[in-house]
């Protein structure tokens, strides 16, 4: 009777067939050919979307996206990894607690909070009119990088927090006695066993701040406004706009093709991590 | 004569190119108990899954009454298993669990309560119907696995090592209670385990099994006194087994010391195996009395015996005695002429008796 | 000391978490449309809201596809993982890892991938082309749920049950689900959240006719305010905080925490 369960996932692999494989082949083949998309006998093969990319100003725009996305993640960490130690050595009755209110602006729609920043960093918002009754000058932050990375770094902290977090908590304390017992001060605890012990954790945190980071274009679209134009923005403005789906197609191949190396740096650290 | 009930006929099973069952014949009877018995990977286990409808024989035939079994599912075959781990439905009660099977025959509900607690009084769990099966211990869930399978009267009941999570004095009082209860149902049970006392202890016939194969087939009685091969004979009690030479029919050689013993059929002269269980030599206190000399290098009490290993140039003799020699004594060992059982040399599969 | 430090960096940090969803709840009575000053209390945006029909619309689609979308996915994954966790080791393989591909693909490409397959199709993007591509997003979470749970499953379970006289459908029905039922709870949920809250692969699936809350916010934020979207705001969070508390409490007498 395996063998007759096992028929039960074949309409699932058809459907993902049609519904997985299919779209991103036919993404693959407008990135390789020109002609009309609408009309299968017109595309002949070409390299043409794939040159286009390589121009500068479009290899400036992958090169700000994976940059902003780099800092981003940087930030998220160095301002997320305190906040994880500091819940995982709160007492267990808080924990919960504390951990809820991290989540609770995770399960907020994301577009409000990305748009409630505008109202803070745009040129008439909260910001600048504080600091105008400080008698400070405004700061021209919206539309712009800073304000896109502000975005990025509220809307993805959280997913920095949790998995550290998680392996935290973990950490059996006599590890942390058993390092004070053989001489290591507190900082030295740290280096040595909490934070190699915490990589598989730091690592989940990078790739969940990381991959949405360097593909979206929400953030940068109601942030950056025309300025600062992310391959995510480009990418819609293909297909929305412009209409040029082979030019928009191979900068999708590209983003795919960017995570997938970076997943697997990723998992190589975390490898590396763990045997530590 | 009772009626063959289920007949195995060829029956082959190969996984990953290696045979856990290679082509094993074997007729069982009504109201027999049969063990299937053997070292783990002997093919017991894979035996009784097919028998059990779980695993597809690739070659070979099973037939129930005559009839061809092979491409029956589980729940149409008139057999019910009894799982190593009781695989009982944890989400339901231990009332639950006995009705399973009636309800799906769409039984009358009170008819199902009456088989039910006739169940639970042969297992003796009466009053534990509403008991959520985890907060029962292991012989009881034991029980009620038992009980489960035994409500909807197969013809048939299987056992995959029902007993082997259980400590060792639960372990024995459930193999008596087993019998009782095969004795008292009257149904044929076959039986899996590894452990060679508990298959002694119950069966009516004993299948010793190794690495696919049939090695013997027999009452325990024959088993064990009279093992064919040198596996069996291993596999079975302690033994001495000793490399020998048949010289001629009743007379057998090995040692330096020509025996008298009672087996023949074999060539003159021919290279045998020659098991003799510890509790067949018998020690004498004066060396020249005995057939073999030798000097007790060991003892160890057992409790019922002492296990002591006599040593001389040839090699060294387990022996069985509630006579104690202490290490150094010079002994002497005799042994009766039936209590020496030849066996073919090597480990050679046989054809059912 | 070391105390202090630390409340007053978690204190900084939840400032920065909810100073802007506490600055919408505010702008939501703020009778003064303008971002910077305050023109007195009133809930005339909330009335608004409650008339606005672009944003009920727009919830409705949202609820109905959310609602839609976890219920088949989660009935298609649950069995899909049944099978596929019967599978031999290669073909299980495989097919996981197709099954990761929407997980693991930024949304923007699997969102063009879908708009891509659809109009190549000459299919209109409307309910139907959102509501698969929210199936195919949201079940392959489901199978991730309930795979452990089936691995865990002792497999002679359903052997018991197949030995004792049932066939295969009633081994599922009455044996298998009711123990993987906490996984397919949990893919349901995850579905549920993943669905009301998307909007990238709505956004390119849903084409012009059809909406959800989140694409409405988009073009609105895109076009300037309306003070309505404060209002909506306020009332997602409240939904969120009430429904996170009555999820702790639970948890707290003494039953997992769902996450």
């Amino acid at each position: 009777m395996r063998r007759r369960m096992k028929l039960l996932a074949y309409p699932y692999s058809l459907w993902m067939a049609v519904f997985v494989v299919v779209p991103l082949f036919l993404v693959f083949l407008y990135s390789i050919t020109k002609g009309d998309i609408h009309d299968f006998s017109t595309l002949e093969f070409s390299l043409d979307s794939y040159k286009r990319v390589a121009e500068p100003l479009f290899l400036k725009v992958i090169g700000n996206s994976f940059f902003l996305a780099l800092i981003s993640t940087v930030f998220c960490f160095l301002l997320g990894y305190p906040v994880a130690m500091i819940i995982a050595r709160t007492n267990q009755k808080y924990r919960n607690k504390l951990l809820m209110f991290i989540i609770i602006p995770m399960w907020m729609n994301f577009l409000l909070r990305t748009y409630a920043w505008m109202a803070i960093l745009s040129p008439n918002g909260v910001l600048n009119r504080f600091l105008g009754v400080l008698g400070l000058a405004p700061l021209e932050i919206m539309p712009g990088q800073g304000a896109v990375l502000i975005g990025m770094v509220y809307n993805f902290l959280p997913f920095m927090i949790l998995p550290i977090y998680t392996v935290l908590v973990k950490i059996d304390r006599s590890l942390l006695e058993a390092a004070d017992d053989l001489g290591a001060n507190k900082v030295k605890t740290f280096f040595r066993v909490v934070f190699p012990l915490s990589i598989p954790g730091v690592v989940s945190g990078i790739t969940m701040v990381f991959m949405p980071a360097v593909s979206t274009f929400v953030i940068s679209g109601l942030l950056g406004g025309g300025k600062t134009p992310l391959i995510g923005d480009l990418i819609e403005q293909q297909f929305m706009s412009d209409r040029n789906w082979h030019f928009g197609s191979s900068l999708s191949i590209i983003l795919m093709v960017m995570i997938l190396i970076s997943m697997a740096v990723m998992s190589r650290m975390d490898r590396k991590g763990s045997s530590a | 004569m009772a009626k063959n009930l289920i007949e195995l006929k060829n029956l082959t099973k190969s996984y990953n190119g290696l045979r856990a069952v290679d082509s094993i014949s074997l007729t069982i009877r009504e109201k027999e108990f049969v063990t299937l018995l053997g070292p783990s990977g002997c093919g017991k286990t894979t035996t009784l899954r097919m028998i059990g409808g779980f695993e597809d024989p690739d070659d070979g035939q099973i037939l129930f009454e005559g009839k061809l079994l092979n491409d029956e599912p589980p729940y149409k075959r008139n057999v019910n298993t009894v799982f190593q781990r009781y695989a009982l439905f944890p989400h339901m009660n231990v009332y639950e669990n006995i009705a399973f099977g009636l309800r799906i025959k769409k039984m009358a509900a009170d008819e199902i309560k009456r088989k039910v607690e006739r169940m639970l009084k042969l297992v003796d769990l009466v009053g534990f119907d509403k008991r959520d099966v985890d907060s029962l211990s292991g012989g009881q869930q034991q029980r009620v696995a038992i009980a489960r399978a035994l409500v909807n009267e197969p013809k048939v009941l299987l056992l995959d090592e029902p007993l082997g999570a259980l400590d060792l004095k639960l372990r024995k009082e459930m193999q008596m209670e087993l019998l009782d209860m095969q004795r008292s149902v009257g149904i044929t049970f076959i039986y899996v385990t590894h452990d060679q006392e508990e298959a002694l202890t119950m069966s009516d016939t004993i299948v010793v099994m190794n690495k696919g194969v049939i090695q013997q087939v027999g009452s325990p009685q024959d088993i064990y006194n009279e093992p064919v091969n040198r596996f069996v004979a291993d596999f079975i009690g302690e033994s001495n087994i000793i490399e020998a030479n048949m010289i001629e029919d009743l007379k057998v050689r090995f040692d330096g010391i020509t025996f008298d013993c009672i087996d023949k059929g074999f060539m003159d002269n021919e290279p045998v195996d020659v098991v003799i269980r510890p509790e067949d030599l018998v020690i004498v206190a004066n060396p020249s009395e005995g057939q073999i000399q030798g000097t007790v290098s060991s003892v160890v009490f057992k409790g019922v015996h002492y296990e002591m290993f006599v040593a001389n140039d040839h090699r060294e003799y387990m022996v069985h005695s509630t006579i104690m020699f202490p290490v150094g004594t010079d002994v002497g060992m005799n042994i009766s002429p039936m209590d020496i059982q030849v066996m073919k040399r090597g480990e050679e599969p046989c054809e059912e008796e | 000391m070391k105390k202090t430090m630390k409340r007053l960096y978690m204190g900084l940090i939840f400032l920065f978490l909810y100073a802007p969803i506490i600055l919408l709840i505010v702008y939501s009575f703020n009778s003064s449309k303008s971002r910077g000053q305050w023109g007195g209390f009133t809930l005339k945006w909330y009335a608004d809201l409650f008339q606005d029909r672009q944003i009920k619309e727009a919830f409705i689609y949202t609820i109905v596809i959310a609602v839609l979308a976890t219920i088949i996915s989660t009935i298609f994954g649950t069995i899909a993982a049944i099978g596929i966790n019967n599978m031999r080791r290669f073909p299980r393989k495989v097919t996981l890892n197709l099954n990761n591909l929407p997980v693991l693909n930024p949304d923007i490409v699997t969102g063009v991938a879908l708009m891509t397959l659809f109009i190549s199709v000459n299919l209109q993007l409307g309910f139907m082309s959102m509501l698969i591509a929210h199936i195919v997003f949201c079940t392959p979470f489901v199978i991730l749920a309930v795979l452990p749970k089936l691995r865990q499953l002792n497999p002679h379970l359903a052997e018991a049950a197949m030995d004792l006289g049932a066939k295969p459908s009633y081994a599922l029905r009455k044996v298998i689900i009711p123990q993987i039922f906490p996984g397919i709870v949990s893919g349901a949920l995850i579905a549920f959240t993943l669905s009301i809250d998307d909007f990238v692969i709505s956004f390119f699936t849903a084409g012009t006719q059809v909406t959800n809350l989140s694409i409405l916010i988009y073009s609105m934020a895109k076009r300037g305010v309306k003070p309505s979207i404060n209002a909506l705001s306020t009332i997602m969070f409240l939904a969120v905080l009430i429904l996170l508390l009555l999820i702790n409490r639970k948890s707290d007498k003494g039953e997992e925490l769902l996450l």
